[in-house]
């Protein structure tokens, strides 16, 4: 048996295996690429769930996008605070632990308050019913109420309420946006996690034609924007926009109102208080929006609680600081 | 018959296609040819790897194979080569040209192993080719796989929107369409008198 062969044989591959091995060691080494450490501990912090609400492909991409410094540091609405504080911490920066918005449905035409124009037997899903004339309800701006964005919701906050409107939970949901992009009639809105009041209708048509169809849309009366008292209202095309930079929170648009078509998501409001060092001037009987002050000049005035609604208005424009506001914790403070 | 450059690239581009008349690299073929874009970037990465493994499999081959009487561990060989050649062309690419490793990075350690690669790199042997025309089958069979994988993308994109009936739906019509297309192929048989 000729053994040089096999020995050949050994030294030739084993001997290739050695030097392509020798030679991939070095290269790992020589053409090592510097990562930059920060990634891999943004990478770390981050929760993983590669959503893609930030705006890049997944977490990674995210991660290496803020330690090149092109992402803002709180763009993972997942994470939420905690983690913006992290990575905030990881690359040195102080950063602004602003709140995500959260989602809200801008229609309350449920199936009580909102008439069909015909019967829909097709598949019971938003978007498809939409491709239908926009969908059965009778206003063509309202909620279809099929249900569409409870599946689209990341986080589960959506659940269909007992009259086929969603019902969206402020705390569960992390403002991503998923509902609002995939709502066929654009009836979700994300705004600032912090703001009360928004206007639930996105009927543009007159007022006339939006009684016709719905009991609680909006008839563009203009009344709120005209009670403002911080001109943070304007009516365009038959709806009132709201500046969220100079909204109050007050609550004046809510209750003016006559078919109740803002929202209020305070849990509660404060009333006014009247103390003993009033003087009796009557500018605050002059103030309340809802006249729920009354008293003679000279005389400590009281308030209505029934009419109160805790807007602040009296507070403003009382001479001796003689009006509290109390109850429901957080809004004297707001209201000063 | 002595065959000229010419001749091996149009046998190897149209006549003899790597995929469609060898059957080799049909894995990538219907793994990454669902859309234009990402076939585009793997027959970017297999022509690349085509070439380099041609090149450094042919001089191993005469240079120390040959020469060893060892021809029959060839395959092992190979392997082994194109997979460590590919590792190291990836951590280059990596590191100085950094455009080029975006645009195909994630393809190059999937065809490190690829048969058409391996198969290419055999025929170099088996027709006795010297450097030069190993460099243009090579070529000419990277650019075939090339064109096929991307024709057939723009084929498959087409046939998502298409009727097909459910039960032939995805890979069944798809396999449908290789071997109308692989027929369509065949009619290049005898182009210039080409036989490879």
């Amino acid at each position: 048996m000729d053994w040089t062969l096999v020995v050949y044989a050994l030294a030739g591959l084993g001997g290739l295996g050695v030097l392509m091995g020798v030679i991939l060691a070095i290269a790992s080494v020589k053409l090592a690429v510097e990562v930059d450490p920060r990634e891999e501990r943004i990478r770390n912090v981050l929760p993983g769930a590669n959503c893609g609400a930030c705006g890049y492909a997944g977490c990674d991409g995210y991660a290496a996008a803020v330690a090149r410094g092109e992402a803002s540091l709180n763009s993972c609405t997942v994470g939420g605070p905690d983690v913006t504080a992290q990575i905030g911490e990881i690359m040195g920066q102080e950063v602004s632990t602003e709140e995500p918005p959260v989602a809200v449905l801008i229609c309350r035409g449920g199936k009580v308050n909102a008439a069909d124009r015909f019967e829909y037997s097709g598949t019971y899903n938003c978007r498809q019913a939409a491709l239908l004339l926009g969908g059965p309800k009778a206003c063509i701006y309202g909620c279809i109420g099929m249900g569409h964005c409870v599946g689209v919701c990341p986080v589960n906050a959506i659940t269909m309420a007992a009259d086929d409107l969603p019902d969206i939970d402020g705390y569960k949901c992390v403002g991503c946006g998923a509902c609002v992009r995939e709502c066929p009639k654009n009836v979700l809105k994300l705004i600032p996690r912090p703001k009360l009041v928004y206007l639930a209708c996105a009927s543009h048509d007159r007022g006339k034609a939006v009684k016709q169809v719905c009991k609680v849309g909006c008839i563009g009366c203009g009344l709120c924007a005209k009670n403002c008292p911080t001109g943070a209202l304007t009516m365009i095309d038959n709806l009132p926009v709201m500046d969220f930079e100079k909204c109050i929170d007050c609550g004046i648009c809510v209750h003016k109102c006559p078919t109740r078509s803002f929202v209020d998501r305070a849990k509660g409001r404060p009333k006014a208080v009247i103390n003993p060092k009033c003087d009796g001037c009557q500018a605050c009987i002059k103030a309340c929006p809802f006249k729920a002050i009354e008293g003679e000049a000279g005389i400590q005035h009281r308030v209505l609680s029934a009419k109160c609604i805790g807007c602040g208005e009296c507070r403003k424009v009382c001479p001796v600081g003689a009006i509290d506001t109390v109850g429901a914790l957080g809004h004297a403070a707001r209201a000063a | 018959m002595k065959l000229g450059p010419a001749q091996i690239f149009i046998g190897a581009f149209l006549i003899n296609n790597v995929l469609l008349f060898r059957f080799l690299g049909l894995c990538p073929f219907f793994g990454v040819s669902t859309a234009v874009s990402t076939a585009v970037g793997m027959s970017a990465a297999v022509m690349f790897v085509m070439l380099l493994a041609s090149w450094v499999t042919w001089i191993l081959f005469n240079a120390v194979l040959a020469p060893l009487g060892i021809v029959f561990l060839r395959t092992a060989v190979f392997i082994l080569v194109i997979a460590s050649l590919v590792q190291f062309v990836e951590m280059f690419l990596k590191k100085y040209v950094r455009v080029l490793y975006s645009s195909m990075g994630i393809f190059l350690p999937l065809i490190t192993t690829n048969c058409a690669i391996l198969g290419v790199t055999f025929l170099n042997i088996d027709y006795q080719f010297n450097l030069l025309q190993s460099t243009v089958f090579a070529v000419g069979s990277g650019l075939g796989f090339g064109l096929v994988i991307i024709l057939f993308a723009a084929i498959r994109e087409r046939l998502e929107y298409a009727p097909v009936s459910d039960s032939f739906k995805g890979y069944p019509i798809a396999f449908v369409a290789a071997s109308l297309v692989s027929l369509a192929f065949y009619g290049f048989t005898g182009l210039f008198g080409v036989s490879l």
